[in-house]
């Protein structure tokens, strides 16, 4: 956190609304940036860190995936070969499991669930507040967006962020609907050497701000779980108001910001192979630019939803159902168009994680001061198996985290890894995470910082 | 979209109806609210887009153009969105796109050329505030919008509103939009806060006031906003009496609007938005390599196809429910036409934008009833061949409400789901073989058998009499009862009372928005009972619900907080 004093955007607001003349008040010595571009100049504090998800549904062919080898250097195996370009920038994690606990296996679900949480509930109905809401009360609440969540292949549905149990955080399917709300008329480049506040933007503030006043006289009346959703109703008013005010501020610099190409119109549905690979990457274009442009720093990408649609042209039915169906050849040992299908989507977390790396901050990359999750929902797919999955983290949040590294942690729970990834972030009371037989206090000390 | 005269009309009507109503209504609402400060409850439903959608068309008029805002897909429990709806709160990525609605309808309601049918006042000028045009508007809108009359704190809170705004940008409209778009944006309108007191004779259970009575009969009738006749009888406390109510759902009962409460129930119920696995309308992917016939015109018009078929049914016809499984009345348009193999007279084709014609299935054609409708066999299959399996599971959950559960985990299905297994060419084949499997054999007991009757129509609904070369047998059993095909499948969905009795739980809940307590489910039975005997009729049933004092409580699940705590 910066060691300058930030006023607060109340006050800003307050001050714009009683004055024609607008002065913005702005902690201006962090808008400069040091030779590196790596850290505001005036302050030497460090550009903020990012944190991401991604997920991808059906995990990976069973005994193919797993090196050989532990720590750093190992080899990756055929089956995860083509990650070899980002091998360096990532962390692969082997072994562990989800604990159920005597609850049903919500299939697709509960895995998911419990990476995201660290809980198990009994029903699919139930969820909690997930990693990225915990880690951004933290480190987000500065950014035009809280978050950003998308889906690649068209179903809003499909997204594993929420602030409770009270609704999901519903995910963006058009990559060019994304664009506009990014970087539409209501963007303002860091870079533009000519900032006004625009007063209409300004009453737009002051009417969010009317309805928060309301909140005491909604509150009074309600019952304990009303109450729960109506706060976070003024919660999301209040992020809401946040993206506002960060629109009638002058941004810092930030060099590495540009504007990416407009994205044309498409169909947004269809889950093939190839429609699924074009989103992930307009995607992670967008989320990349938004990050660079300080727009927020966290995002949730699901690849697809749980029950993975994902079908190649001239198959009769998706990738899941051919997990199900799909025979496994008795020479080979596994489901040969399963294997394909694996390969498919590690080739577009490659991409999407190339995408981060491309995008230079002085010395290092938007990827270096970012950590991506990236997880599923089996470990192996056809048999709905909560055992043994394959975890990934991507980059190493601004130097919090080293990479290159397979680590194996035979019979753990999976919340290990979230762990690690709170310990990186210094969320506060992050000692331990997850519940029941989920619950960890040993984070994998070997990458941390 | 282009302006409708008569909705507009219509919107002018319930503003100037309600503008006596909602300025002498606002004292006093400010006062009982504050005697009530101690004992009222709220409880809050999010209204869902399409209310959104009729509530502003209602009140602004017809030619307000409304952005897409279906953010937020909900969440579908006990086979409904609507019970969801009642847990769900709002997400910032669905609060951020009300927020860009709000201010694209705030523009259109404040726009000077609209001052004559919506403002009801000239302002004094252009550049600058007006309060008290302003207060007028701010205090007529805010009644059909927050479904009660504002207190005076409230209306001025958005005079206020206006006034900042207008000066900050030296114009009146701005001022009125700013105020509109607050109202928009405020809690009180996304949410149903439906407001009651602790119910003495029930002890844990709050009866809802005149104004909360009024927008659950409304919402649920109408799927709309209270009208100012509505709002009237809540205000007189007329709706609180028998013989009020009674008067007020018949008045309504009576409207062409119901057609509105009945698609939305049936959109709900149908699960058109998608059902677990299963895809919605929205997420449809069938393969038109496999498939040509099913083009996005079809794909778009088969919703519209079985929700039209229910209207008929049900409201133009008064039909029974239970004849939506054998009727083989229906409306085609020409890409339909193409799917169900038949073909339409070309004078037929050209009798409007969408050329929606009757067509009845003669007995010699294999279509009956809304199961063998293009949207149950599509949404039910997966992308290039059919599911059996899961129109078997829709079947169940969605028309007879019961609960199939989840496959186990740890289940091997390639021993049997080998398609291109020469021993099982057929689905039936391969699913036989595989409920040979104990672990699996439970569930799919209950769904396949029905599924596979439909194994005569493929994904895309086209009928089809062989699969690989093997005749189709699609013979089955429902509930210990044999049939062959799905024509005697259809008859026995009818006949079944778990068919009625689902149509009853769902209706009811979904007025509700939440489970029938014990109370309500004894009732319930009762009313199967007689709907059994008498006719399962849509107006009929909708009035026996909105007439029991029941329907107008809610159960408190959780104690409600005190006035400290809340602070």
């Amino acid at each position: 956190m910066s060691a300058i004093k930030r006023l607060s955007r109340r006050q800003i607001m307050r001050g714009m609304l009683g004055s024609t003349a607008v002065t913005v008040a702005l902690p201006l010595l962090e808008c400069v940036l040091n030779d590196s571009g790596t850290a505001y100049a005036a302050s030497g504090r460090a550009l903020p860190p990012c944190f991401g998800t991604w997920f991808f549904a059906l995990g990976l062919t069973p005994k193919l995936w797993v090196p050989k080898q532990t720590g750093n250097p190992y080899t990756l195996p055929d089956h995860i070969k083509v990650l070899e370009p980002i091998q360096s920038k990532i962390n692969l994690y082997s072994g562990m499991q989800v604990f159920l606990d005597g609850k049903a296996n919500q299939n697709h679900y509960s895995g998911a669930q419990c990476h995201m949480t660290g809980i198990v509930t009994r029903t699919g109905s139930e969820y909690d507040t997930s990693l990225d809401t915990v880690i951004g009360n933290q480190i987000g609440t500065h950014t035009r967006f809280r978050s950003l969540e998308v889906d690649c292949a068209g179903d809003r549905r499909a997204t594993w962020s929420a602030r409770s149990s009270n609704g999901m955080n519903p995910s963006e399917i058009s990559p060019l609907a994304l664009y506009t709300r990014i970087f539409g008329p209501e963007f303002k480049d860091p870079n533009a050497a000519h900032f006004e506040p625009d007063p209409k933007v300004m009453v737009h503030h002051s009417v969010l701000s009317a309805v928060s006043e309301q909140r005491r006289g909604l509150l009074r009346d309600v019952s304990a779980t009303d109450r729960a959703r109506l706060d976070e109703y003024f919660t999301s008013l209040r992020e809401l108001e946040q993206q506002l005010a960060v629109e009638l501020e002058k941004p810092a610099p930030l060099p590495a910001c540009t504007i990416p190409a407009r994205i044309a119109a498409a169909d947004d549905s269809g889950a093939l192979v190839d429609q699924v690979g074009l989103r992930n990457r307009q995607f992670g274009q967008l989320i990349a630019h938004a990050l660079a442009c300080g727009q927020t720093q966290l995002f949730n990408v699901t690849l697809s939803p749980p029950f993975n649609p994902l079908r190649k042209s001239g198959e009769t039915s998706g990738y899941h159902q051919m997990t199900h169906e799909e025979p496994i050849d008795p020479t080979l040992g596994y489901q040969i168009k399963c294997k394909w299908y694996a390969e498919q989507q590690m080739a577009m977390l490659r991409d999407f994680v190339q995408i981060l790396d491309s995008i230079r901050e002085g010395d290092g990359t938007l990827l270096d001061r970012s950590i991506v999750y990236v997880f599923t929902d089996h470990g192996e797919a056809r048999l709905h198996s909560m055992k043994n999955y394959m975890i990934f983290t991507a980059g190493t949040g601004a130097g919090r985290m080293k990479t290159g590294y397979h680590l194996a942690a035979e019979g753990d729970a999976v919340t290990r890894v979230p762990l690690t990834i709170l310990q990186a972030f210094a969320i506060p009371a992050s000692g331990s995470y997850g519940s029941e037989s989920n619950h960890v206090t040993k984070p994998f000390g070997e990458v941390l910082v | 979209m282009s302006a409708l005269p008569g909705r507009r009309a219509a919107a002018t009507r319930l503003i100037a109806a309600v503008a006596a109503l909602g300025v002498c209504a606002g004292l006093a609402w400010s006062s009982a609210r504050a005697d009530t400060a101690t004992r009222a409850e709220t409880s809050l439903v999010r209204l869902t887009p399409e209310q959104y959608e009729r509530s502003i068309h209602d009140i602004f008029g017809a030619d307000i153009r409304i952005p897409a805002n279906k953010v937020d897909p909900g969440s579908r429990n006990d086979g409904l969105l609507a019970i969801g709806d009642r847990k769900l709160t709002l997400s910032a990525a669905a609060l951020e796109r009300d927020d860009v609605v709000a201010q694209a309808i705030a523009a259109q309601v404040a726009d000077p050329r609209r001052r004559a049918t919506l403002l009801g006042c000239q302002p004094r000028s252009e550049q600058a505030a007006d309060d008290a045009c302003a207060r007028g508007f701010v205090a007529r809108v805010g009644l059909p919008l927050f479904r009660r009359p504002l207190s005076t704190e409230e209306i001025q809170a958005y005079v206020t509103t206006q006034h900042q705004a207008a000066e900050q940008l030296h114009s009146f409209s701005a001022g009125i939009a700013a105020a509109v778009a607050q109202m928009l944006v405020a809690p009180d309108f996304l949410f149903r806060v439906e407001r009651g007191a602790a119910d003495a004779a029930q002890p844990g259970t709050l009866q809802l006031d005149g104004y909360s009575r009024a927008a659950r009969l409304s919402f649920f009738l109408w799927n709309t906003t209270p009208d100012s006749e509505l709002l009237q009888a809540a205000r007189s406390g007329k709706l609180m009496t028998d013989a009020g109510l009674q008067h007020e759902v018949d008045r309504l009962l009576d409207s062409p609007r119901l057609e509105s409460g009945l698609r939305a129930f049936f959109t709900d119920m149908l699960a058109f938005s998608g059902l677990d696995e299963d895809p919605g309308f929205d997420t449809l992917a069938i393969d038109a390599g496999f498939y040509p016939n099913f083009t996005l015109s079809a794909q778009n018009e088969a919703q519209e196809q079985t929700l039209r078929t229910i209207a008929d049914l049900l409201l133009h016809k008064n039909g029974d429910y239970r004849d939506l499984f054998t009727t083989r009345d229906t409306f085609l348009t020409p890409a339909l036409a193409a799917l169900y193999g038949v073909p339409l007279a070309r004078s037929q084709e050209l009798g409007g934008a969408v050329p929606w014609v009757p067509y009845h299935f003669s007995d010699g054609e294999p279509y009956i009833g809304i199961l063998t409708e293009v949207s149950f066999l599509s949404l039910h299959s997966h992308e290039g061949r059919t599911s059996p399996t899961r129109r078997g599971k829709a079947l169940r959950e969605i028309f007879l409400c019961q609960k199939v559960p989840p496959p186990p985990g740890n289940v091997d299905f390639s021993l049997v789901q080998n398609t291109s297994d020469p021993r099982y060419k057929t689905v039936r084949q391969r699913l036989t073989a595989h409920r040979n499997e104990p672990m699996c054999a439970g569930c799919h007991k209950i769904m396949d058998p029905i599924g596979l009757s439909f194994e005569n129509f493929d994904t895309a609904g086209e009928f089809r009499t062989t699969e690989n070369g093997a005749p189709i047998d699609a013979s089955g059993e429902l509930g210990g009862k044999s049939f062959d095909g799905v024509q005697q499948l259809a008859q026995l969905i009818r006949d079944d009372p778990a068919t009625t009795s689902c149509l009853l739980d769902r209706a009811y809940s979904y007025g509700t928005e939440r489970k029938p307590t014990a109370q309500e489910q004894t009732w319930l039975v009762r009313l199967q009972a007689e709907l059994t005997r008498d006719g399962v009729r849509w107006r009929d049933l909708m009035r026996r619900i909105t007439l029991n004092p029941d329907f107008y409580t809610i159960p408190m699940s959780a104690a409600p907080l005190s006035a400290a705590a809340a602070h």
